[in-house]
């Protein structure tokens, strides 16, 4: 079982920066995201866009800042469960909570943070009868660790960039890579297209366009994937694999969150305050995009306020009796949990004459 | 420049009469947003999630798709023949009288 004083769920910018202001206050936190990696809809939706309403960037990329938060909360330590969603929520007697995930991961924690943005961010799954039964039986969605298809025989799907960018990786870690496209055209980064010709060229990916899996294959696990070509012919062919991963883009859904109890309105948190987004049920915060309240905008930046808020509203619930002054990190530093500071340079000038001493 | 009238038709079937303004640089996704039409746009406009996806049922000439736009529509559901995004397709005054229907949510 994973322990923390606050359990964050979804790890975009607003639940990232959550970490930093917790850890002002020596709150440990612990982020539980859908996504292999964490980011939200900017390292989902726009890494490459850049950014102009940060303040204090005239412009950054969406996947720069990213980078950033995570190097500004690395003295925290957070933990992190990538690739799972959070399924399921109990309250203990004491006021705490279990999260458990769809892949059984449990979650004890003191306050729980609802950062979930748009949704859990879900897979687009291709119409294929009877597809569930091969699903992490060789047939994934994402690609969590790459080590998992060394020497194994790959079917990729797909015409995006992620589709594009996994067949290129995996080209030097699978036995096989097979790509295959309902058109001939790819909708990617005009380098990675190169890169994947190039690949076809020396035999390392097997290019089918234009072309369509109709049916995967196996007694308990995915054997292989029946192929359609889109010519005239409509030519039928079996594809024998490991692995089936059709990359078809990602679409947000609320999901299990939506039956916690908790005040929901159009596909949002109710929060029924702004001095701190804690939800109906006390103990439970909603901060960024997942939150509605009177005046709600969903921008990066109130999701950084938000967070602030809430971490200061946490900390007074788990330490009722202690009382905190708000300090500057100019004036404060900030002591890490792994022993680092850092901490503004002293700038004392003792002495002016022959012995000055900075 | 004025405002036009365009046409709405819901998932529910209810038709929706609102004025789109002409100089305000805005698509029909955004119109749609505007009057809390239930129209996700997930990406923003970037026709990067179809969640815009709208049917052209009026006769007018929108011209043809862009690239991104046919791109997206190769992987969206429920595509048929007048599916548009409505993210891409920019207020003028050629579109008074326009009549679309939401697509399905996937
Ligand atoms: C194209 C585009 C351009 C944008 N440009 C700007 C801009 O210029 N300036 C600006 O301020 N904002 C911009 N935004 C909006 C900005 O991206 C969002 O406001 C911001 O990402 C919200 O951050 P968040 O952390 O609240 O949620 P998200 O970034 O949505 O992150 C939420 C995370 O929670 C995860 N999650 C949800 N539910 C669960 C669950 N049950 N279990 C596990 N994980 C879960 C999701 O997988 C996701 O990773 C833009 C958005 C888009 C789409
Ligand atoms: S809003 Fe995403 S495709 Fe139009």
């Amino acid at each position: 079982m994973i322990t923390t004083d606050i359990l964050i769920i979804g790890a975009g910018p607003t639940g990232l920066f959550a970490v930093f202001e917790a850890g002002l206050l020596k709150l440990k936190c612990h982020i539980i995201d859908a996504l292999a990696q964490p980011g939200g809809q900017c390292t989902e939706l726009y890494p490459k866009k850049p950014i102009y309403d940060i303040p204090g960037f005239p412009e950054v990329l969406a996947g720069d800042l990213v980078n950033n938060l995570m190097k500004q909360i690395e003295p925290f330590q957070p933990g992190f469960t990538l690739g799972e969603r959070a399924e399921t929520i109990d309250k203990l007697d004491d006021g705490t909570f279990i999260v458990t995930t769809n892949k059984g991961t449990k979650h004890h924690t003191k306050i729980v943070a609802i950062a979930g943005g748009l949704g859990s961010f879900e897979p687009r799954k291709p119409t294929i009868d009877g597809l569930e039964k091969y699903e992490d039986k060789g047939l994934a969605y994402m690609i969590k660790d790459p080590e998992d298809y060394r020497g194994k025989k790959v079917v990729i799907a797909g015409g995006g960039d992620s589709a594009l960018d996994w067949s290129i990786f995996l080209a030097d870690v699978a036995s096989e890579v097979t790509l295959v496209h309902r058109r001939e055209e790819f909708r990617g980064a005009l380098d990675s297209v190169e890169k994947v010709e190039e690949l076809v060229d020396q035999d390392k990916i097997r290019l089918v366009t234009p072309a369509e899996i109709l049916d995967i294959n196996g007694e308990g696990a995915v054997e292989s994937v029946l192929l359609q070509h889109n010519d005239e012919a409509k030519r039928m062919e079996v594809i024998e694999c490991d692995a089936f991963i059709p990359l078809f883009g990602l679409a947000p859904k609320l999901g299990p969150i939506a039956d916690w109890g908790l005040e929901i309105e159009k596909n949002a948190i109710k929060v029924d305050n702004t001095l701190d987004y804690q939800t109906n049920i006390p103990g439970i915060y909603a901060i960024g995009d997942v939150n509605t309240y009177p005046g709600k905008l969903k921008l990066i930046l109130c999701g950084f306020h938000e967070a602030t808020l809430m971490c200061q509203s946490a900390y007074q619930r788990i330490f009722p009796d202690k009382r905190y002054v708000m300090k500057y990190t100019t004036v404060g530093g900030i002591d890490g949990f792994d022993g680092s500071r850092k901490e503004a340079e002293k700038a004392v000038v003792k002495k002016i004459g022959n012995k000055q001493n900075v | 420049m004025s405002d036009i009238k365009i046409t709405i038709i819901d998932r529910e079937g209810q038709r929706h009469e609102v004025d789109a303004p002409t100089d305000m640089n805005m698509n029909i996704m955004e119109v749609c947003k505007a009057y809390d039409l239930p129209v996700q746009a997930v990406c923003g406009g970037m026709a990067m999630c179809a969640t815009c996806q709208c049917y052209i049922i009026s006769d007018h000439d929108l011209g043809e798709r862009n690239d991104d736009e046919e791109a997206m529509l190769w992987e969206a559901s429920f595509v048929k023949d007048n599916s548009r995004l409505g993210c891409q397709i920019p207020i003028t005054e050629d579109l008074e009288g326009l009549v679309i229907e939401l697509a399905p949510e996937e």
